[in-house]
């Protein structure tokens, strides 16, 4: 099979030390994106699972697959967890949840566990929008942002160049990195319209990495202005899959003249841990309640 | 305290967002009413408070659904604007 260049890293990961058995508040997160999917299992607060792939075109199967693929191992069911919260733009469609919120408000509330109560900006650059949202140090919001019209600037943007350029999805940061000179971004970050200037640009005797770089200056800029509606406060951090390509993180820092909080966690990762988060705070409170 | 809610979208030809504040949104529904467009609904949100919302699938449109009424009122006379009585309506345009 011919290589696909967009085709990033699923992964998982459980946590060796934690026996879940012991643990008093079992809670899970799905977030089933339009591009990625992800399941988060906390136990009493603390990460004890999960589980990252990309969204099929069933989204019940999605969740399914992606729960199942965190349980693997673990001797866990879903039936032994206490809470599950479905979130994202699939999370009517996570048929074992018991309730969903929405990734906004859980992307806040994941990227203040992330990134510590600090954070007053949070940027999610997932597969097919984007979303600023201001936060308080508890993770709750009170500012938000949606750019839902179009895949501009978005995760699906970049798959689709990766392929375009022939260059693996996790290089694309830093090949646009290396340049001799920023080039002007392309002119529109539409990646059909988009597609059609870079390869101009390429028949024109551009290289790959000032592509890329036009690229992803231009997908900087779009967030940006995204950003400067609802206003920008330290510290900043980003969510969402984009933010592990440092060649749109650098250029949004620089136009922003912030430098953005490094991440202790998978960014993808931000949506389900929030809304695993969410979970424990609504089991909490029915004990409390009795 | 509420949270600012912007919904809408940018495009090439302008930014079009209807604005609502939750911190001043009590859920009454009266925009609902008024709007003839039917762009608002009352929901209960992720903070289990009831708060008045863009419908989802208005979100794409708002820039076709709110301007011929911008038009015929002007922004000061606008049904929703009118309707809500804390003010917690706005247009980004």
């Amino acid at each position: 099979m011919a290589q696909e260049f967009w085709r990033w890293e699923e992964s998982r990961w459980n946590s060796p030390d934690i026996d879940w058995r012991k643990e008093d508040v079992i809670t899970a997160g799905v977030d089933v994106g339009s591009v990625s999917s992800q399941a988060v299992i906390m136990v009493d607060g603390e990460i004890y699972a999960y589980a990252n792939m990309r969204t099929g075109s069933d989204s019940p199967d999605s969740a399914r697959n992606v729960m199942k693929w965190a349980l693997e191992g673990t001797g866990m069911t879903v039936d032994d967890i206490h809470y599950i919260i479905g979130t994202g733009y699939g999370r009517v469609n996570v048929p074992f949840a018991h309730r969903t919120i929405t990734e906004i408000a859980c992307h806040a509330r994941g990227a203040n566990f992330m990134y510590g109560p600090t954070i007053k900006t949070v940027l999610d650059m997932g597969g097919q929008d984007c979303k600023a949202i201001r936060v308080d140090d508890k993770g709750k919001v009170t500012n938000f942002l949606m750019n839902d019209k179009c895949a501009a600037g978005t995760g699906r943007g970049m798959e689709v160049f990766a392929e375009l350029m022939g260059v693996p999805i996790g290089d694309v940061g830093d090949i646009s990195l290396d340049i001799d000179e920023e080039p002007d971004p392309v002119s529109s970050t539409c990646v059909v319209f988009a597609k059609t200037e870079a390869v101009g640009l390429l028949r024109a005797g551009w290289l790959k990495n000032k592509v890329l770089a036009a690229y992803c200056s231009a997908m900087a800029h779009r967030v940006y202005t995204l950003l400067e509606r609802i206003g920008v406060e330290k510290d900043f951090g980003i969510t969402g899959g984009i933010a592990k390509n440092k060649g749109v993180v650098k250029r949004l820092e620089k136009e922003l003249g912030l430098t953005a909080l490094t991440p202790k966690h998978d960014t993808q990762l931000a949506g389900a841990i929030g809304a695993a988060l969410f979970g424990k705070g609504l089991v909490e409170k029915s004990r409390k309640a009795g | 305290m509420g949270y600012i809610a912007n919904y809408g979208y940018a495009d090439g030809s302008g930014t079009w967002y209807v604005i609502i504040d939750s911190g001043k949104c009590d859920g009454c529904g009266k925009c609902v009413e008024a709007c003839k467009e039917n762009v608002f609904e009352v929901i209960t949100d992720d903070y289990d408070d009831l708060v008045a919302i863009v419908k989802q699938e208005k979100r794409k449109s708002v820039k076709y659904l709110c301007n011929p009424c911008i038009s015929a009122t002007g922004k000061e006379n606008l049904p929703c604007y009118l309707a809500c009585e804390k003010g917690a309506i706005k247009h980004s345009w």
